[in-house]
């Protein structure tokens, strides 16, 4: 299975079987001209960022500011508290979501692949249910809020996302491809217990497919807004994505701070670059995963091709 | 003696792994299946009990309203506008994405220079791993009012004309790099001998793309679209929510069931009515996915999901 996701788009073919020239030179044209599209709206929120203030009221959003200038990235970091907070916030739900995440779903997967595990249709059964139907937005906003009274702390951030049912068939599925059920019986048959077999022999070997996991779920808690906008009304507590999205939406929260940027601050505050402002933040929220992104699409595409196995 | 040993071996083997499963499952149960329950909210005029508002308290006081919430929604003209939106959008986006997914994974797969194949590939899944917050920001230095680059042409979160093809686009975006590298894992996975043998009897490229490659990608073709089918009545949140800046002259093209259950929750604070339409939109959901499997059974039963 490796060795597929390694030779993902390296297909060999013989040059004889090869397209024609005018027929290659279109394709780059169309995949390039899309792939060159995907980061191009990145590229021009960068550009936007260490534009000046004067550039922006001048000729707007410009692939070609009249003027650089770093004075929103300035403006950003004199945000201080907000922003490191904001930023503590995403890292510390992200690192705790994903490792409690990923260990509930490698013990519940463990136990869906056990084929001698008798109650392992019914687990699997009240899993996929919860993925063909469900009591809808209200309800469980309801039983976070009301009954579980999260609202407002960090459980409301990490709880909602800790499980997804989906993980734990793709799980099973690549403890199936990469561990035969002999190795399980015979460690069974060395007097290896439960929990001993799956610590020593289960997760080393499953490693690959729990980093593909652990990458998946990382990525969805650090891209997470919709539980901060439900429960979360404590601006200490909001994510990273939470205050880039009020920042849009609420220019308030801009003017709030500039008093304190004002105050603390010796920046020109009439050349307080608002529009500039959201998006260095924007950057600033984009750069961890853009720095992850070239070590990481390598394992969440490797764990697509394992999932891509039909159980 | 022995079968006894090998019956509590068995016993012990059984309550190991039911310890395992029981995190994942107590929070399937407390996460899912208790507010399958709150489903009872729907038929309820449900307000907080003011002694004592827990969520039971206020479940058993609240007063039974049989449909009228049902009613209530169905009877306003939203009802019908975000059914509509709901169900073209999706079906919009699975047909496009897929035929621009499969186009461009075959496209990649054939490439002679492996490594801008590696290069387009890397770029294309990059809107994947960003968050729609993110892409709003995109969206907006476009269309941002005065600031934007296209400005000058019209007020853009106000006038609904262009956001139809404006979502399209935004979706195709952010999700077509993906899909196309699930197809291009299946494309890979087939023996280029094949190719080789088409090739010697005579075929040419198209020949070779309609025979060998097409029917080989055929069953991840029809699991992606079983389960993009069966979420056609759920729509992508924060497409519709962010990317339009929740702009209210937008609605009625931009109005979804998410985005309707989403403010009869938060901004209207009508429980009853959010939950109504949140069962509504499940029910229906649930139909599909059912219906579409079905259907794939009965035609080709390899494909079938479950």
């Amino acid at each position: 299975m490796t060795a597929v996701s390694k030779n993902i788009a390296s297909t060999k073919k013989g040059r004889v079987n090869s397209i024609s020239f005018g027929a290659e030179l279109v394709m780059h044209i169309i995949l390039g001209g899309f792939a060159l599209a995907c980061v191009i709206p990145f590229i021009f929120i960068i550009i936007i960022s260490f534009s000046s203030a004067d550039s922006l009221a001048e000729v707007g959003y410009s692939f070609m500011p009249i003027e650089w200038s770093l004075i929103a990235y300035r403006a950003a970091f004199d945000l201080g508290a907000d922003l490191w907070r904001s930023y503590f916030n995403s890292f510390f739900v992200t690192t705790v979501g994903t490792i409690l995440s990923v260990i509930i779903c490698v013990m519940y997967a463990y136990g869906l692949y056990r084929r001698d595990y008798p109650l392992g249709t019914f687990f699997a059964f009240i899993a996929f249910f919860t993925m063909i139907f469900g009591g809808g937005l209200a309800p469980t906003v309801m039983v976070i809020r009301n009954l579980l009274h999260m609202a407002d702390t960090y459980w409301a951030l990490i709880i909602p996302m800790l499980v997804n049912p989906f993980n734990f068939f793709l799980m099973r599925t690549f403890l199936r491809v990469s561990i035969p059920e002999s190795l399980i019986e015979s460690a069974r048959l060395d007097g290896s217990g439960e929990f001993r077999t799956l610590v020593s022999i289960v997760v080393p070997l499953a490693k690959p497919g729990i980093a593909t996991i652990a990458l998946l779920t990382a990525l969805s808690y650090w891209n997470d807004w919709f539980n901060a906008l439900l429960f979360i009304r404590d601006s200490s507590l909001y994510p990273l994505q939470y205050l880039l999205m009020q920042m849009q939406t609420n220019v308030d929260f801009i003017r709030r701070n500039a008093a304190i940027l004002g105050a603390s601050a010796n920046i020109d505050f009439s050349a307080l670059p608002s529009e500039g402002l959201r998006m260095a933040l924007c950057v600033l929220v984009v750069l961890p995963i853009a720095f992850a992104y070239p070590f990481f699409q390598r394992f969440i595409v490797a764990g697509l091709a394992v999932g891509a196995v039909k159980e | 003696m022995t079968t006894l040993k090998k019956f509590k071996n068995r016993h012990n083997t059984t309550l190991a792994i039911t310890i395992l499963m029981l995190p994942g499952a107590i929070w399937l149960l407390l996460l899912r299946y208790v507010p399958m329950a709150g489903i009872v909210i729907a038929f309820q005029d449900y307000r907080p009990h003011p002694p004592n508002p827990t969520l039971i308290n206020n479940i058993l006081n609240s007063r039974w309203v049989g449909l009228d919430n049902f009613t209530f929604i169905f009877a306003s003209a939203d009802a019908w506008r975000m059914i509509r939106n709901t169900l073209a959008y999706n079906a919009v986006f699975i047909v496009l994405t897929m035929l621009i997914a499969v186009a461009f994974a075959i496209m990649l797969s054939e490439l002679t220079k492996k490594i801008m194949a590696k290069f387009y590939q890397t770029l294309m899944f990059f809107p994947f791993v960003i968050s729609w917050v993110v892409v709003s920001y995109f969206v907006f230095a476009f269309l941002a009012p005065t600031y934007g680059l296209l400005s000058h042409i019209t007020n853009w979160y106000m006038d609904p004309t262009w956001w139809p093809l404006i979502l399209v686009i935004a979706n195709l975006w952010k999700n077509v790099g993906y899909s196309c590298i699930m197809y291009l894992v299946a494309i890979t996975s087939i023996d280029t001998s094949q190719y080789e043998a088409a090739s010697i009897d005579g075929a040419t490229k198209w020949q070779q793309v309609w025979n060998v490659t097409i029917p080989h990608i055929k069953p991840m073709i029809v699991i992606l679209l079983i389960l993009s089918a069966g979420r056609i009545f759920n729509a992508d949140f924060g497409l519709f929510y962010n990317v339009t800046l929740d702009s209210g002259p937008l609605y009625p093209v931009t109005d979804v069931v998410d985005t309707y259950v989403f403010r009869a929750l938060q901004r209207l604070n009508n429980i009853g009515m959010s939950t109504a339409a949140g069962l509504f939109q499940n029910v229906v959901g649930f139909i599909c996915i059912m219906a579409v499997n079905g259907i794939v059974k009965k035609i080709e039963p390899d494909h079938a999901l479950f």
